[in-house]
């Protein structure tokens, strides 16, 4: 869809004698900007709405446009540009001027001097527009406000008090941003600070952003507080990692270390937010466990190896294994994605290839190399002028934070939010969002419901997100498709990590070869055969990977390449550990010792994304590159190890060489290989699977992995941890109220029990009970249940 | 004693038996304007807006806004509902009308209020009065029920069609909730603190609707004018500062108490009404309408007090709350004890008002201590010139009048205080208690 921009209706006025044609409705120190002028300001931030408390932007208005001048100085980010309007800012009037060193002098009066502790020192807002827009020394010569210091008004955020200015940027993020208003002003006069209620904490996901749009040092985290100075710090551009978002994210390190994280300024993608887990997760490449050196098994035992002897080993294991398939979790690069396809089929001739490291289909197989390779649909900003967004599968205040601001900013506006969930979250809640209630295993039906619902009134200015977890669900996304096409709503696909959709792109599928080639069709196979000289590529598609996993545990498969899979995130862990124990060969590339590492012949440590350049490819298909933030010899990219083996491969006769050995080799082979123009295949809806029968009065299961949770990415960070939303089942009231005033309950389900806190939640949808996926134990399909299964729910503690 | 100058009209009731009872308010005739207003004959809300503009009447709240045009302002077409709110939140030092009316007659306003909102077509109307008043809240509560149980309020007030309710909402103790957007903040169950403006609350008020906000004597001052017409009104008063309003007198004379008059009326006169300056003294400072009124001297006892007087003699008729201070006020002292109410007032959102009330405290604690050196008084104007006009709200700029007004006429008495080593005056001889001629 094309989206012509609308017309402009343009004003013109006189900056410090300059004249500039600005948008109607422009404020005044915005368009200050467009004539190179800095307006001195505090409270003003371009994405927040004109409070005009902190008064540092007063200009004089010598005529208001209508030939008048205003008397006073007025606040240039609460005043809207008019026609004909005359501006002197602090450059050219002396009585602005005043006015700015005036109020820069009074907010000095209570400002402690004590910059040269206070972590903001080097890059504070305050302290540069005082040497820029005050006096060097000040006249106050009395008692300053105190406070005790500091406070905790998050386990992660803490809070100077006497270095508040109370601009409330903080306030209002949290307000109109990420809608958690958990801080608010409390007292009056000089004695005002930002407070929280008795035992209501700043938990918000988005809390640290606060802290980065705080014009002082009143904010800071625990994380960071007194770590390092700013100008002892490097900042390098990056994408996070952690969902499929692409938020710009700004790393600041010293001396090889990463100090701390901030949001980086993307308007197209995250614009200036990003959340905590993007902020604050990045401690665990740096833990106890993380891998420095390849390691060969010997003797049953892992011993330290060289870098040739490691792929020798893995090379000669591979080869004499027979057969062997590739898991690659969704985390890698899509240039590291790419190594896996290709070495899956050039070094190991086969298709068995799959990232899905979760419960998964054929028919989402389908779904991805019919619907998704390739596409761009759908934007962020499209999310923005949609009418009205449908979710499905996905909670984006858990599973896709950017996209959970944007639909929020969205909802603001005109753009509806549907859910199909089976209750009303606090995410859609502050997403104004409207909720279809559903229980797990009904999304078909309701998809196709929506059709023909007026309320939602999907049509072609609509948007159907589809998350990960609805392939669980047979036919789901199959009546997304259809749902897209009869209404004409764009469609897109969201995973929840950084790499899923890289991995589509570079063809980690037994369907899919590079660039959206179907591996089904013959002219597809051919390309790529040909991009990579060699001969022919297998005919059938390849063991998806629930089959790789059964056919390892079965000796039909004998050797396994695994890079970056927790056993628990798959459909059955028990299933995959005991096939990873039953494969005759395990390669594992890995940051972390984690129980594929213990079980794998040979390890081999690869870099974690601060060490290695890299594509992540959001959601909305838009590729999102980055450099290495550190030069690290020694820690080598997946595609590098990759490479290496494959050498040592090819020298058994198994396979040739991949060609490339560095990140931009991947992308110049990337782009040369381009992507697929022929015919896209057309997915098959197979045979509904066979369900497990529900045991009377049992529950459905519902739940996915919440933003901040047990995931390995966030070890390191307790205080990120303790901010964390606490592990509960959540009921419908009535099943609540058969549990006799129980406060805590037993789940069991075809995997064992687990035990947890329980609360109502008022719409919840009976007989279905909801879990945080990740948050307890090994998670719900280690502990509890198997996908789409039911539990029983019995009355624990009171 | 000439008591001739007086136009008792708002306070022609206060000595009335249970003068805050409705039977005695309509026992003198009370609620009749209600009546007409809303009978066929007055020309429906339309005729009574036409009514207040042709009065003259201006906002009594201090800032003197013609009402009428206020009401024209509330767009018609606008489909939310519109609201009057009062704002009874009287809380400036000095001032002391609004208070005394509702304690004695609370039917003088209620009649206003249903006169006021038929006009602006609302049918819902709120009177934010200040918390600390209990006595004076609980006096409007009865009303309001009385007015119910009379059938002045509800649905179809005697027959006409219209429909009103009134809420009497009682404030929480911050002098800020006088500004009309802060009030509407706290009516709305919110923090305390001013709306940025636009939009007004003509356009976007309570609850984001079209809405009027009035100061207690200017809707007080509504039945007087559909009863007697707008002629007699305007027949009262000068040429811009049409009709009559309370003058609070206080302080250093004889008898301090709500003196009603027409505007333009002198502080000479007032002066008179009240017996004079207390036996023995002569005037040394007074306001002309509250403490965030620049203050005046012996040399303006003949400034006409209505909104153009004393304008011209650099202050502001305000709230006409003349504080009457004679010869034994250390002007330094009082100008502190302002200043600390106004720093204890600040309500925090902006920097001038919240950091400069800090340390304009401190810099006038010192002086009168007699610490501090000459130029502090320059530093001190220079501060007050860095407020006023700087801030989100008005609140500040009150703040910085007592301080530049009294250097303007008191500079000397400042420097007494440094030259003294501290202050000159002994502080019981201002006091209510202080024996004529006596001294510490």
């Amino acid at each position: 869809m094309t989206t012509t921009p609308a017309k402009i209706d343009t004003v013109t006025l006189t900056i410090d004698g300059v004249e500039v044609s600005v948008p109607k409705d422009t404020l005044v120190i915005r368009a200050a900007e467009q004539v190179g002028v800095q307006i001195p300001r505090f409270c003003d931030h371009p994405l927040l709405a004109p409070v005009g408390a902190c008064r540092q932007c007063l200009v004089d208005i010598p005529d208001a446009g209508n030939g008048k001048p205003i008397p006073k100085p007025q606040a240039s980010c609460t005043i809207t540009v008019a026609e004909g309007m005359v501006v002197s800012t602090q450059a050219t009037s002396p009585v602005a001027d005043k006015a700015q060193q005036g109020i820069m002098e009074f907010l000095l009066v209570n400002h402690p001097l004590d910059c040269p502790v206070c972590d903001k020192g080097g890059e504070c807002p305050l302290q540069n527009q005082a040497m820029s827009n005050g006096r060097g020394e000040t006249r106050f010569d009395g008692v300053k406000r105190t406070f005790p210091k500091p406070i905790n008004i998050s386990p992660q955020v803490l809070l100077d008090r006497e270095r508040c200015i109370v601009c409330q940027r903080c306030t209002r993020f949290a307000d109109e941003i990420a809608g958690d208003p958990f801080i608010a002003l409390v007292e009056r006069g000089a004695q005002q600070q930002i407070g929280i209620a008795d035992g209501a904490p700043f938990l918000s996901y988005f809390s640290g952003n606060t802290i980065q749009i705080c014009p002082v040092g009143a904010l800071t985290s625990a994380e960071y507080r007194f770590r390092s100075r700013p100008f002892d710090l490097v900042s390098t551009p990056s994408v996070a990692e952690h969902d499929s978002c692409g938020a710009a994210i700004r790393v600041d390190h010293r001396r090889g270390k990463v100090m701390r994280r901030l949001a980086g300024n993307d308007p197209e993608v995250n614009e200036e937010w990003i959340s905590d887990k993007d902020r604050f997760a990045f401690q665990y490449s740096r833990q106890d466990d993380r891998l420095t050196h390849p390691m060969v098994r010997e003797d049953g035992e892992l011993r330290p190896a060289s870098w040739p002897e490691a792929f020798a080993v893995a090379a000669r294991g591979l080869h004499a294994a027979g057969s062997a398939a590739v898991l690659t979790g969704g985390r890698v690069t899509a240039e590291d994605a790419y190594a896996y396809a290709k070495f899956a089929r050039v070094s190991l001739g086969t298709h068995d290839i799959d990232f899905r490291a979760r419960p998964h289909t054929a028919e989402e197989a389908d779904f991805l190399a019919s619907r998704v390779a390739l596409s761009m649909d759908v934007t962020y900003d499209d999310l923005e002028r949609a009418s009205v967004v449908v979710l499905a599968g996905l909670e984006p205040e858990d599973e896709a934070a950017t996209i959970f601001l944007r639909l929020r900013k969205a909802s603001k506006g005109s753009t509806k939010v549907v859910a199909l969930a089976p209750f009303t979250t606090r995410g859609l809640g502050k997403m104004k969002g409207r909720l279809v209630p559903t229980a797990p295993g009904e999304e078909a039906e309701a998809l196709r419901a929506l059709a023909e619902d007026a309320t939602t009134a999907l049509d072609s200015g609509g948007v159907i997100l589809v998350g990960e977890r609805l392939a669980q669900h047979h036919g789901a996304l199959t009546a997304a498709v259809e749902l897209a096409r009869t209404t004409g709503a764009r469609l897109a696909w969201v995973p929840r990590r950084a790499g899923d959709r890289g991995a589509v792109e570079a063809g980690c599928l037994p369907t899919l070869l590079p660039g959206g080639r179907p591996v089904g069709d013959a002219s597809a196979r051919v390309d790529a055969a040909t991009a990579w000289g060699i001969d022919h590529l297998p005919d059938a598609p390849g063991r998806d990977g629930n089959a790789i996993i059964a056919a390892l545990a079965d000796g039909s498969l004998g050797g396994v390449v695994v890079g970056g899979v927790d056993p628990d995130d798959t459909a059955d862990p028990a299933a995959t550990r005991a096939a990873l124990e039953a494969a005759s060969f395990v390669v594992s590339l890995e940051q972390r010792e984690t129980d594929v590492t213990r079980l794998a012949d040979v390890v081999l440590p690869i870099a974690p994304v601060t060490d290695k350049a890299g594509t992540f490819v959001t959601w909305e298909g838009r590729p999102r590159p980055f450099d290495a933030v550190f030069s690290n010899p020694g820690s080598l990219p997946d595609l590098r190890v990759l490479a290496g083996i494959a050498d040592e491969l090819a020298a058994l006769g198994q396979g040739s060489s991949l060609g490339f050995r560095t990140v931009p080799e991947v992308r110049a082979e990337m782009e040369a290989m381009g992507p697929w123009d022929g015919v896209r295949p057309e997915p098959v809806l197979g045979k509904e699977p066979r369900k497990p029968r529900a045991k009377a009065g049992a529950l459905v299961l519902a739940g996915w992995k919440q933003l901040l949770d047990q995931g390995s990415m966030q070890d390191g960070d307790p205080h990120l941890a303790a901010t964390r939303r606490p592990a509960v089942a959540l009921v419908s009231p009535t099943t609540l109220a058969g549990l006799d005033g129980a406060v805590d309950v037993v789940l069991t389900g075809d995997r064992g029990s687990v035990t947890v806190p329980v609360e109502a939640a008022a719409d919840m949808v009976d007989g279905v009970v909801w879990l945080p996926t990740h948050s307890v134990g090994r998670g719900v399909l280690a502990d509890l249940a198997s996908p789409g299964s039911t539990v029983t729910v019995k009355g624990a503690g009171k | 004693m000439k008591t001739d100058t007086l136009t008792p009209v708002l306070t022609d009731n206060w000595d009335a038996e249970r003068s805050w009872t409705l039977a005695s308010y309509e026992g003198r005739g009370g609620y009749g304007a209600m009546r007409t207003a809303l009978g066929p004959d007055f020309g429906g809300p339309d005729a009574i807006v036409q009514a207040v503009k042709d009065s003259g009447l201006r906002g009594r709240g201090g800032a003197g806004f013609p009402t009428g045009m206020k009401w024209g302002f509330i767009p018609q077409d606008n489909p939310k509902p519109k609201y009057l709110v009062v704002n009874a939140d009287e809380s400036e030092p000095g001032t002391c009308k609004d208070i005394p009316l509702m304690m004695a007659s609370p039917h003088t306003l209620l009649e206003g209020v249903i006169i006021s909102s038929f006009a602006i077509r609302a049918n819902h109307a709120f009177i934010y009065v200040r918390g600390e008043v209990l006595h004076v809240i609980r006096r409007l509560q009865r009303a309001v029920q009385e007015a119910y149980l009379a059938g002045h309020l509800g649905k179809d007030i005697h027959g006409s069609g219209y429909d009103l309710d009134v809420v009497v909402h009682a404030g929480a103790g911050a002098y800020i909730c006088g500004e009309e957007t802060a009030l509407l903040e706290g009516l709305e169950g919110r923090r305390g603190q001013p709306r940025l403006r636009p939009p007004f609350p003509a356009v976007a008020g309570l609850y984001a609707s079209p809405t009027v906000i009035n100061n207690v004597e200017s809707i007080a001052s509504v039945p007087s004018i559909i009863g007697n017409g707008a002629e007699w009104f305007a027949s009262m008063g000068t040429e811009k500062s049409k009709g009559f309003g309370i003058f609070s007198l206080s302080g250093h004379v004889v008898r301090p108490g709500q003196y009603e008059a027409p505007l333009g009326i002198t502080l000479r006169q007032l002066i008179d009404l009240a017996g004079g300056i207390r036996e023995g003294h002569e005037l040394k400072f007074w306001t002309p309408g509250g403490s965030s009124t620049p203050l005046l001297t012996t040399e303006h006892l003949d400034v006409p007090l209505d909104f153009e007087g004393v304008g011209a003699a650099g202050s502001m008729l305000g709230t006409r709350a003349l504080q009457i201070f004679d010869e034994t006020t250390c002007v330094v002292r009082a100008v502190l004890r302002w200043t600390e109410f106004y720093k204890h007032e600040s309500c925090g959102k902006c920097t001038p008002c919240r950091e400069g009330t800090w340390w304009l405290v401190q810099t006038l604690a010192r002086l009168e201590k007699g610490e501090g050196q000459e130029s502090d008084l320059d530093m001190l104007l220079d501060q007050c010139e860095n407020i006023m006009g700087r801030s989100f709200c008005a609140l500040a700029d009150g703040a910085t009048s007592p301080i530049s007004s009294s250097i303007k006429y008191f500079r000397d008495e400042y420097l007494a205080h440094l030259t003294h080593g501290g202050c000159p005056f002994d502080p019981t001889a201002s006091t209510a208690f202080a024996q004529t001629g006596a001294s510490a």
